[in-house]
Protein backbone atom coordinates (compact mmCIF):
# COMPACT_ATOMS: atom_id res chain seq x y z
CA UNK A 1 0.00 0.00 0.00
CA UNK A 2 1.35 3.83 -0.99
CA UNK A 3 2.53 5.83 1.86
CA UNK A 4 -0.01 8.48 0.84
CA UNK A 5 -3.17 6.00 1.17
CA UNK A 6 -2.27 4.99 4.57
CA UNK A 7 -1.72 8.70 5.46
CA UNK A 8 -5.03 9.21 4.44
CA UNK A 9 -6.08 6.32 6.29
CA UNK A 10 -4.51 7.39 9.39
CA UNK A 11 -5.94 10.82 9.25
CA UNK A 12 -9.56 9.84 8.91
CA UNK A 13 -8.94 6.88 12.06
CA UNK A 14 -7.90 9.58 14.03
CA UNK A 15 -10.64 11.71 13.72
CA UNK A 16 -12.77 9.32 14.52
CA UNK A 17 -10.89 8.49 17.27
CA UNK A 18 -10.49 12.04 18.49
CA UNK A 19 -14.65 12.12 18.31
CA UNK A 20 -14.94 8.58 20.33
CA UNK A 21 -12.19 10.04 22.36
CA UNK A 22 -14.33 13.34 23.54
CA UNK A 23 -17.60 12.62 22.46
CA UNK A 24 -18.74 9.34 22.85
CA UNK A 25 -16.64 7.75 25.63
CA UNK A 26 -17.76 8.63 29.26
CA UNK A 27 -16.10 10.77 31.38
CA UNK A 28 -14.88 8.71 33.50
CA UNK A 29 -15.98 9.43 37.45
CA UNK A 30 -12.99 9.86 40.01
CA UNK A 31 -9.97 11.21 37.09
CA UNK A 32 -12.49 13.32 35.07
CA UNK A 33 -11.08 14.74 31.99
CA UNK A 34 -7.29 13.94 33.02
CA UNK A 35 -8.27 10.28 32.42
CA UNK A 36 -8.80 11.07 28.36
CA UNK A 37 -4.72 11.12 28.60
CA UNK A 38 -4.87 7.63 28.85
CA UNK A 39 -5.91 7.06 24.89
CA UNK A 40 -2.56 8.54 24.06
CA UNK A 41 -0.14 7.27 26.37
CA UNK A 42 -1.48 3.75 25.79
CA UNK A 43 -1.40 3.87 22.30
CA UNK A 44 2.31 5.68 22.41
CA UNK A 45 3.81 3.17 25.07
CA UNK A 46 2.43 0.20 22.94
CA UNK A 47 4.56 1.75 20.06
CA UNK A 48 7.37 2.56 22.38
CA UNK A 49 7.67 -1.56 22.41
CA UNK A 50 6.75 -2.33 18.91
CA UNK A 51 8.86 -0.13 17.37
CA UNK A 52 12.01 -1.68 19.54
CA UNK A 53 10.36 -5.38 18.26
CA UNK A 54 10.83 -4.30 14.69
CA UNK A 55 14.23 -2.91 15.20
CA UNK A 56 15.12 -5.86 17.09
CA UNK A 57 13.62 -8.29 14.66
CA UNK A 58 15.46 -5.99 11.70
CA UNK A 59 18.78 -6.18 13.65
CA UNK A 60 18.32 -10.15 13.75
CA UNK A 61 17.66 -10.61 10.11
CA UNK A 62 20.85 -8.27 9.17
CA UNK A 63 22.90 -10.39 11.20
CA UNK A 64 21.90 -13.22 9.42
CA UNK A 65 21.67 -12.32 6.35
CA UNK A 66 24.62 -9.45 6.26
CA UNK A 67 22.07 -7.32 4.06
CA UNK A 68 21.90 -3.87 4.91
CA UNK A 69 18.18 -3.32 3.96
CA UNK A 70 17.45 -4.88 7.05
CA UNK A 71 19.40 -2.36 8.83
CA UNK A 72 17.62 0.58 7.45
CA UNK A 73 14.43 -1.21 8.61
CA UNK A 74 16.13 -1.69 12.45
CA UNK A 75 17.43 2.38 12.55
CA UNK A 76 14.71 3.69 10.94
CA UNK A 77 12.11 1.68 13.45
CA UNK A 78 14.67 2.72 16.63
CA UNK A 79 14.33 6.37 15.42
CA UNK A 80 10.69 6.57 15.43
CA UNK A 81 10.76 4.18 18.20
CA UNK A 82 11.88 6.67 20.38
CA UNK A 83 10.04 9.69 19.54
CA UNK A 84 7.24 7.34 21.06
CA UNK A 85 9.00 6.21 23.97
CA UNK A 86 10.03 9.77 24.52
CA UNK A 87 6.02 11.25 24.40
CA UNK A 88 4.91 7.86 26.50
CA UNK A 89 6.75 9.38 29.21
CA UNK A 90 6.18 12.71 29.14
CA UNK A 91 2.33 12.32 28.85
CA UNK A 92 2.88 8.98 31.51
CA UNK A 93 4.19 11.94 33.56
CA UNK A 94 1.54 14.50 32.51
CA UNK A 95 -1.27 12.15 33.78
CA UNK A 96 0.55 10.91 37.08
CA UNK A 97 0.60 14.42 38.27
CA UNK A 98 -2.62 15.15 39.05
CA UNK A 99 -3.97 11.15 39.53
CA UNK A 100 -1.07 10.30 42.01
CA UNK A 101 0.18 13.65 43.13
CA UNK A 102 3.66 12.72 41.92
CA UNK A 103 5.50 13.18 38.13
CA UNK A 104 7.13 10.28 38.67
CA UNK A 105 7.43 7.28 41.19
CA UNK A 106 10.34 5.16 40.95
CA UNK A 107 8.62 1.97 42.52
CA UNK A 108 6.24 1.80 39.91
CA UNK A 109 7.64 -0.83 37.78
CA UNK A 110 5.83 0.08 34.08
CA UNK A 111 7.26 3.26 34.53
CA UNK A 112 11.08 2.26 35.44
CA UNK A 113 11.01 -0.59 32.91
CA UNK A 114 10.08 2.14 30.18
CA UNK A 115 12.68 4.56 31.36
CA UNK A 116 14.87 1.75 30.63
CA UNK A 117 13.69 0.96 27.18
CA UNK A 118 14.39 4.69 26.42
CA UNK A 119 17.96 4.14 27.41
CA UNK A 120 18.35 0.93 25.21
CA UNK A 121 17.41 3.12 22.33
CA UNK A 122 20.50 5.78 23.37
CA UNK A 123 22.34 3.30 23.57
CA UNK A 124 21.07 2.12 19.87
CA UNK A 125 22.17 4.89 18.51
CA UNK A 126 25.13 5.40 21.16
CA UNK A 127 26.96 2.75 19.82
CA UNK A 128 26.35 3.42 16.12
CA UNK A 129 27.43 7.16 16.48
CA UNK A 130 30.76 5.92 18.36
CA UNK A 131 31.82 3.30 15.91
CA UNK A 132 34.37 4.54 13.40
CA UNK A 133 32.85 1.68 10.70
CA UNK A 134 29.49 1.92 9.97
CA UNK A 135 28.90 -2.00 9.45
CA UNK A 136 30.75 -2.59 12.71
CA UNK A 137 28.22 0.19 14.37
CA UNK A 138 25.37 -1.47 12.62
CA UNK A 139 26.87 -4.82 14.10
CA UNK A 140 26.81 -3.37 17.52
CA UNK A 141 23.90 -1.89 17.64
CA UNK A 142 22.26 -4.88 16.60
CA UNK A 143 23.42 -6.87 19.44
CA UNK A 144 22.12 -4.17 21.54
CA UNK A 145 18.47 -4.12 20.32
CA UNK A 146 18.76 -7.73 21.01
CA UNK A 147 19.39 -7.82 24.47
CA UNK A 148 17.26 -5.21 24.88
CA UNK A 149 14.68 -7.04 24.02
CA UNK A 150 14.70 -8.36 27.28
CA UNK A 151 13.27 -5.88 28.60
CA UNK A 152 10.27 -5.74 26.66
CA UNK A 153 8.33 -8.78 28.78
CA UNK A 154 9.03 -6.46 31.67
CA UNK A 155 7.05 -3.81 31.00
CA UNK A 156 4.23 -5.75 29.81
CA UNK A 157 4.24 -7.95 32.62
CA UNK A 158 5.15 -5.14 35.31
CA UNK A 159 1.59 -4.35 35.86
CA UNK A 160 0.08 -7.68 36.37
CA UNK A 161 3.46 -8.60 38.65
CA UNK A 162 4.51 -5.76 40.37
CA UNK A 163 1.95 -3.30 40.01
CA UNK A 164 2.93 -0.40 42.08
CA UNK A 165 1.01 2.64 41.92
CA UNK A 166 0.15 2.11 38.38
CA UNK A 167 -3.42 0.78 37.70
CA UNK A 168 -3.54 -3.13 37.11
CA UNK A 169 -4.26 -4.24 33.52
CA UNK A 170 -7.91 -4.01 32.82
CA UNK A 171 -8.31 -3.08 29.37
CA UNK A 172 -9.36 -6.50 28.64
CA UNK A 173 -11.54 -7.92 31.71
CA UNK A 174 -14.38 -8.28 31.70
CA UNK A 175 -15.92 -5.42 34.23
CA UNK A 176 -12.46 -3.82 34.06
CA UNK A 177 -13.07 -1.02 31.44
CA UNK A 178 -16.15 0.68 30.17
CA UNK A 179 -17.20 -1.07 26.31
CA UNK A 180 -17.15 2.91 24.98
CA UNK A 181 -13.66 3.59 26.53
CA UNK A 182 -12.20 0.33 25.25
CA UNK A 183 -14.05 1.06 21.68
CA UNK A 184 -12.53 4.71 21.64
CA UNK A 185 -8.70 3.17 23.05
CA UNK A 186 -8.76 0.58 20.65
CA UNK A 187 -9.28 3.14 17.38
CA UNK A 188 -6.67 5.58 19.14
CA UNK A 189 -4.44 2.24 18.83
CA UNK A 190 -5.04 1.40 15.66
CA UNK A 191 -4.75 5.09 14.33
CA UNK A 192 -1.06 5.36 15.69
CA UNK A 193 -0.58 2.56 14.77
CA UNK A 194 -0.32 3.12 11.02
CA UNK A 195 1.12 6.68 11.73
CA UNK A 196 3.70 4.68 13.17
CA UNK A 197 4.12 2.57 9.89
CA UNK A 198 3.59 5.88 7.46
CA UNK A 199 6.89 7.17 10.33
CA UNK A 200 8.80 3.65 9.41
CA UNK A 201 8.14 4.21 5.47
CA UNK A 202 9.09 7.81 5.51
CA UNK A 203 12.54 7.11 7.75
CA UNK A 204 13.23 4.30 5.77
CA UNK A 205 13.03 6.41 2.32
CA UNK A 206 15.32 9.13 3.83
CA UNK A 207 17.76 6.38 5.05
CA UNK A 208 17.90 5.06 1.33
CA UNK A 209 18.29 8.43 -0.29
CA UNK A 210 20.94 9.09 2.97
CA UNK A 211 23.06 5.98 1.51
CA UNK A 212 22.04 7.30 -2.13
CA UNK A 213 23.99 10.53 -1.34
CA UNK A 214 27.00 8.73 0.32
CA UNK A 215 27.67 6.71 -2.78
CA UNK A 216 27.49 9.61 -4.76
CA UNK A 217 29.69 12.05 -2.47
CA UNK A 218 32.21 8.96 -2.83
CA UNK A 219 32.22 8.45 -6.67
CA UNK A 220 32.25 12.10 -7.17
CA UNK A 221 36.22 12.56 -4.80
CA UNK B 1 -20.71 20.20 38.51
CA UNK B 2 -19.12 21.74 35.60
CA UNK B 3 -15.86 22.82 37.67
CA UNK B 4 -16.02 19.29 38.98
CA UNK B 5 -15.78 17.99 35.36
CA UNK B 6 -13.05 20.25 34.38
CA UNK B 7 -11.15 19.76 37.40
CA UNK B 8 -7.24 19.21 36.12
CA UNK B 9 -8.34 20.01 32.39
CA UNK B 10 -5.19 21.45 32.13
CA UNK B 11 -2.83 18.56 32.70
CA UNK B 12 -5.23 16.81 29.51
CA UNK B 13 -4.38 19.89 27.14
CA UNK B 14 -1.10 20.04 27.92
CA UNK B 15 -0.71 15.80 27.27
CA UNK B 16 -2.22 16.34 23.99
CA UNK B 17 -0.61 19.71 22.63
CA UNK B 18 2.86 17.84 23.94
CA UNK B 19 1.80 15.09 22.37
CA UNK B 20 0.70 16.24 18.79
CA UNK B 21 3.58 18.68 18.84
CA UNK B 22 6.15 15.50 19.29
CA UNK B 23 4.35 14.10 16.20
CA UNK B 24 4.15 17.56 14.11
CA UNK B 25 7.93 17.99 14.95
CA UNK B 26 9.24 14.98 13.81
CA UNK B 27 7.69 15.30 10.80
CA UNK B 28 9.01 18.44 9.83
CA UNK B 29 12.23 17.26 11.04
CA UNK B 30 11.76 14.34 8.52
CA UNK B 31 10.45 16.51 5.97
CA UNK B 32 12.99 19.27 6.49
CA UNK B 33 15.63 16.72 5.75
CA UNK B 34 14.51 14.99 3.19
CA UNK B 35 14.11 18.12 1.33
CA UNK B 36 17.86 19.03 1.86
CA UNK B 37 18.79 15.34 0.73
CA UNK B 38 17.12 15.71 -2.11
CA UNK B 39 19.05 18.67 -3.11
CA UNK B 40 22.28 17.79 -2.37
CA UNK B 41 21.71 14.51 -4.38
CA UNK B 42 20.13 16.21 -7.08
CA UNK B 43 23.44 18.80 -6.90
CA UNK B 44 25.78 15.52 -6.72
CA UNK B 45 24.27 14.29 -9.70
CA UNK B 46 24.54 16.72 -12.04
CA UNK B 47 28.36 17.60 -10.95
CA UNK B 48 28.78 13.97 -11.69
CA UNK B 49 26.89 14.37 -15.15
CA UNK B 50 29.35 17.23 -16.26
CA UNK B 51 32.10 15.63 -15.18
CA UNK B 52 31.27 12.61 -17.29
CA UNK B 53 30.78 14.90 -20.22
CA UNK B 54 34.37 16.36 -20.17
Amino acid sequence: MKRNTLLVAGFILMMAALYLIFLYAPIEKDMKLVQKIFYLMVPMGWLAMLAFIVTAVGGILFLVKKSDKWDILAYSSGEVGIVFTTLALATGSIWAKPVWGVWWDWGTPRLTSTLILWFIYMAYFLVRNLSAEEHRGATFAAVVSIVGLADIPVIVLATSLWQGLHPPPLIFQSGGLDPKMRVALMTSVIAFTVFYVVLLMFRTSLRHDEAELKRLKEQSQ
Amino acid sequence: MEDEVMKNAGYMLAAFAVAWAGVFAYVLFLSVRQARLRQEIDALKSDLKEKGAR
